[in-house]
């Protein structure tokens, strides 16, 4: 296989602005197809912003951003049929609260992929069997916990079949006993062969999933390591002060 | 035996009298709210527009159609307008014009505030699925907008129901100026009759605005 074929995600030079504060300069990542990267950073530091440049709901100022070979643009009207290539899911529980959980699924597949209903209905069966959701499909998201909504949100990206998935802090407003749930779907799918992009706070999470680890600050990539290399040896002083951040000893 | 005055509502053609008198007002409301609804919802797109001028325009509008009482705006459409560009506009049309002024001004700002409080995420959500402009506006926005706005929306229709009592000033004969007619003829045989003649009147409004009620309410269950 050569080797362009493989690449799944290629940001080069990647710079955005907000007025005057520099969130993103100069970003250079490259992910191949099946790989499991994820994005360390404190907040602030501009992950957030990256991830949305790469599906699209944010413009950047230079650079490109290719999804398997395709140049996102945003706004652009490929853009709307590049961004059912990329599956995304946000830290905020965004289902639509007019619909139940079925509809929830099924509904982009059906009006934006104009699959058949009975197509994205056994799809939208199987995974949410998968996550151990189906006797909630009639449900309304109001009815659901923070973690159950979240796994929903998870499949209703996943049910467009996305061949990248973005994860923005998708833990990070759940109640700790529900963090687990989410993240057992998210290690599933990584061991599927899902190639995904996740921003996080886990460690032991990171540490677990990750093919690799790339550390961001102040919009710039400052490590971009296989996971042991990084956990155990990072090589700037700005990636150790922040994994000390995560460690608590007793004085 | 001493007659209670109810018969008084029967007398003659009194009570289809008030029937009429109702239908008056149900047509002018019923025309200036369906208008109010349909030019409210773009009045309200409208003010969205970042546009400073259209911010400027919508907003001048609707504070004065606020500060403005209903019946004040009625004589400047019937009496003032008629002296001052010698526009004959009848009594019904300067009603139904007012009414839909005052609706779509105040439709407007409950479609504005209702679009304003879709949360930014559920546009992100939607775009991130793919859907376009077009998309998201028909499967996710619309529908949530449309169930917040049905409350406000429907307490708007029955207060523009009530507030066409005021077009007896300029003249139209609607349930209430029927009332007061039907009440002075009857004056000297019948002195109770303006208890029983308003009653009517106040049941007539009801079943005016209980249908509308219920549908409110019917909706709010079925969209929960």
């Amino acid at each position: 296989m050569a080797d362009e074929d493989r690449i799944m995600l290629e940001i080069a030079g990647l710079k955005k602005k907000f007025g005057e504060d520099v969130i993103l300069d100069g970003v250079d990542l490259t992910i191949n197809k099946g790989e499991v990267v994820v994005m360390l950073g404190s907040s602030g530091c501009g992950k957030s912003t990256l991830l949305r440049c790469i599906n699209g709901l944010e413009s950047f100022d230079e650079g490109s951003i290719r999804i398997d070979g395709e140049e996102i643009v945003s706004g652009s009207k490929a853009m709307t049929h590049l961004s059912q290539k990329i599956g995304m899911v946000f830290q905020s529980y965004d289902l639509f609260p007019h619909r139940n959980i079925l509809d929830n699924i099924t509904l982009a597949p059906v009006k934006v992929q104009r699959r058949a209903k009975e197509d994205a209905r056994a799809q939208a069966e199987q995974l949410l069997r998968r996550v151990g959701l189906w006797e909630k499909r009639k449900a309304y998201p109001r009815e659901l916990s923070g973690g159950q909504k979240q796994r929903v949100a998870i499949v209703r990206a996943l049910c467009m079949n996305p061949e990248i998935m973005l994860f923005d802090e998708v833990t990070a407003a759940l109640d700790p006993e529900m963090v687990r749930e989410v993240l057992d779907v998210m290690l599933e799918l990584a061991q599927g062969g899902m190639t995904m992009l996740i921003v996080t706070h886990e460690m032991g999470f990171a540490r677990a999933v990750a093919d690799r680890i790339v550390f961001l600050d102040e919009g710039k990539i400052l490590e971009n390591l296989p996971a042991e290399t990084f956990f155990n040896n990072p090589s700037t002083q700005r990636a150790k002060d922040f994994l000390q951040t995560f460690e608590f000893k007793k004085h | 035996m001493r007659a209670s005055g109810i018969e008084v509502l029967f007398l003659g053609s009194n009570f289809a009298r008030l029937v009429e008198g109702l239908w008056v007002t149900v047509r002018i409301s019923l025309l200036a709210v369906l208008l109010s609804l349909l030019l409210g919802i773009l009045f309200g797109l409208f003010m969205t527009l970042q546009n400073p001028i259209a911010r400027a325009v919508s907003r001048v509008y609707l504070e004065f159609i606020r500060i403005m009482p209903q019946l004040v705006l009625l004589f400047i459409a019937y009496f003032g307008v008629t002296r001052a560009f010698g526009w004959n506009w009848d009594a019904e049309f300067s009603a139904v014009l007012v009414f839909t002024l005052w609706g779509t001004a105040e439709m407007g700002d409950l479609v504005r505030g209702a679009l304003k409080s879709i949360p930014q995420h559920q546009y992100d959500s939607a775009y991130a699925l793919g859907m376009n402009r077009r998309q998201t506006f028909l499967y996710i926005i619309i529908p949530q907008t449309l169930r917040r706005l049905l409350p406000p929306t429907i307490n708007l229709t029955t207060r523009m129901i009530k507030t066409t009592s005021l077009v007896v000033l300029i003249g139209i004969t609607e349930v209430l100026k029927v009332g007061k007619q039907i009440i002075d003829v009857n004056r000297f045989q019948y002195p109770t009759a303006s208890l029983w003649v308003y009653g009517a009147v106040f049941v007539l409004y009801f079943l005016a605005c209980w249908p509308i009620s219920l549908l409110a309410k019917y909706l709010e269950k079925r969209w929960r």
